[in-house]
């Protein structure tokens, strides 16, 4: 490998009018792996990639990319790097495979845009424009036109948004085999599921700066819970009360209702703790349909982090 | 994906095309952009050319064309006008949209970058302006024009330093303005030059105080080199001058103002 890690962040620092939206960022993403920047709006993702991207010039920190300045070295940098923008960047009024075709000339070794087209399932709507595009299908015409250069590093801003789950699913799949293939893939995101499901490593972000890293299973072995303990998540097919099960349970467990036909129960969870648990809403004739222990969702580890307050 | 084309790192190393691709894929595609846009042709070319049969056509206006024939006479303006609409307003409007979609960005991210945007926007320009000069051209004539060699360096001389000229300011108000902002300025500005801005009328003959301000400005300037041209197969200094100088001038604020996002 040419360059490990592919890209490199070290302090940087992007002020609006004044302002910090980014403030001592730093983030490293590996060739072969998928990272995902992953915080709430306004949290600084966008222009820490954009920084990648050379779109905007760092007020302070360094960013290399395959050892290179995105601003100053562009030209050099540019034919390796694949952009997928937020706002998708395709003029309205061009038909989706000629904007596929336009950018392929820009490159001297393109993909094979008949093979990428039909890939990404293009073809019902190649000759459409991209104002009459949906927003999966501006979102596909845009990943196509990233990686149309075979990139060795690929930013995806928010790939999965608009997006219908067939095409979402395209989407990732094409990522995964990039990734195999060996490029470095950034993509920011503020859904959990993408993170989870796609990443090798998150990086969450809030407030212009790091606030964990680490592999998905890291994060979410992450132990926010003071005394150590488990928790059981029972989702059920009826919504059931559950104060007396705190009373058949005792003090050593915490009960909540949490959103939905389900509750959960923290504490020093055992064998006997599930049969109770089961035993007391099979007497109330309640079905339980999923039974989750022990593994928090990355969703939970996010709002540990950044907060549940809405902003 | 065939088996022998895979994304990732194992196919060739990613390397751009050369800039003269890069540049003239840009600039086919800018003029393809403009003239398969109806409201870009109609002020392009269907405008022009009705200016042109109306003027030269329409004898209940008296104009006193200094004993040429109507049509050697208004032609100049119209092509003037022409290259303001190509240069200026479609271009304008055009860019301050891409500049909104995000376009202008995801270009300058692949090998394109921001020069070869910009080289591609003004090549593309002038394809669009070659394909309003012949047919132009072409409606005068059919109305009688009696064309005269001399004129045409001078007269393409004069489009080139027009569209420079025209093509900073639409880069200064597409780069600086939001785009419905740009829209309506964009056609507001080109009326107001076709009609007082020394374009179709020439500046010397526009009433009191315009008739001092028009010849500085690009419209009367270009106006009145494009005349020079075609009407005495010479190229006039003074508006090649002035013209070259608010090409410096837009040019510059251009290249300090314009924001990308």
């Amino acid at each position: 490998m040419p360059h490990s890690p592919a890209v490199e962040v070290h302090g940087l620092v992007k002020k609006y009018a004044g302002r910090a939206v980014v403030d001592g960022l730093d983030l490293s993403a590996a060739a072969g792996c998928v990272t995902a920047v992953l915080g709430p709006n306004g949290a600084g993702k966008t222009t820490t990639v954009e920084c990648c991207e050379g779109l905007r010039v760092p007020d302070g920190g360094t960013v290399r990319v395959l050892g290179l300045d995105p601003v100053a070295d562009g030209p050099a940098l540019r034919p390796a790097v694949g952009v997928m923008l937020q706002d998708g960047g395709l003029p309205t009024g061009v038909r989706a495979r000629e904007m596929l075709d336009h950018v392929a000339r820009m490159y001297a070794h393109p993909l094979d845009t008949d093979a990428l087209a039909e890939r990404l399932g293009l073809g019902t709507f190649a000759r459409t424009t991209v104002r009459r595009l949906s927003g999966g299908q501006r979102q596909r015409l845009a990943l196509a036109v990233a990686v149309v250069g075979r990139p060795r590093v690929v930013f995806l801003d928010e790939p999965s948004a608009g997006m219908d789950p067939q095409s979402r699913l395209a989407v990732w799949e094409l990522v995964r085999e990039l990734r195999d293939g060996g490029a470095a893939v950034i993509l920011t995101t503020h859904l959990m599921e993408e993170a989870e499901d796609l990443a090798d490593q998150v990086v969450v972000v809030d407030h212009g700066a790091v606030i964990a890293h680490g592999t998905v299973p890291e994060l979410l072995a992450t132990d926010v819970d003071p005394r150590g303990s488990a928790t059981l998540v029972v989702h059920t097919a009826t919504d059931v009360d559950p104060t007396s099960l705190r009373d058949r349970l005792g003090t050593g467990f915490a009960v909540d209702r949490r959103s939905g036909a389900s509750l959960s129960v923290t504490g020093a969870v055992g064998s006997s703790t599930i049969a109770a648990v089961t035993g007391w809403l099979a007497e109330r004739d309640v079905l339980v349909t999923r039974l989750d222990l022990g593994r928090r969702t990355l969703e939970d580890v996010f709002l540990d982090l950044t907060g549940r307050s809405l902003r | 994906m065939t088996a022998t084309d895979p994304v990732g790192t194992d196919g060739p190393t990613p390397a751009a095309a050369p800039t003269s691709r890069r540049v003239l894929a840009q600039a086919a595609f800018e003029a393809r952009m403009i003239l398969r846009n109806g409201e870009q042709v109609l002020v392009a070319v269907v405008i022009p050319v009705l200016a042109l049969v109306g003027l030269v056509q329409g004898t209940f206006i008296e104009i006193d064309t200094d004993g040429r024939s109507r049509v050697d006479y208004m032609l100049p303006g119209v092509l003037a006008l022409a290259v303001m609409t190509a240069s200026f307003t479609s271009q304008a409007i055009a860019t301050a949209f891409d500049r909104r979609n995000g376009v202008l960005r995801l270009m300058a991210t692949t090998p394109l970058g921001r020069g070869g945007l910009l080289a591609g926007k003004v090549l593309g320009v002038l394809a669009v302006e070659a394909v309003q000069v012949v047919l132009i051209c072409a409606a005068a004539l059919a109305l009688g024009w009696e064309p005269s060699l001399s004129g045409v360096v001078p007269a393409l001389v004069g489009v080139v330093l027009g569209t420079a000229a025209f093509t900073a300011l639409a880069l200064l108000v597409a780069g600086t303005l939001r785009a419905e902002a740009v829209l309506a300025l964009a056609n507001l500005l080109l009326l107001v030059l076709a009609l007082g801005g020394g374009v179709i009328v020439p500046a010397g003959r526009l009433p009191g105080p315009l008739a001092a301000v028009a010849s500085w400005l690009p419209s009367g300037a270009l106006g009145d080199l494009l005349r020079g041209a075609l009407l005495d197969g010479t190229l006039p200094l003074l508006p090649a001058l002035v013209l070259a100088v608010w090409t410096v001038v837009l040019g510059g604020l251009a290249a300090r103002l314009f924001r990308w996002h």
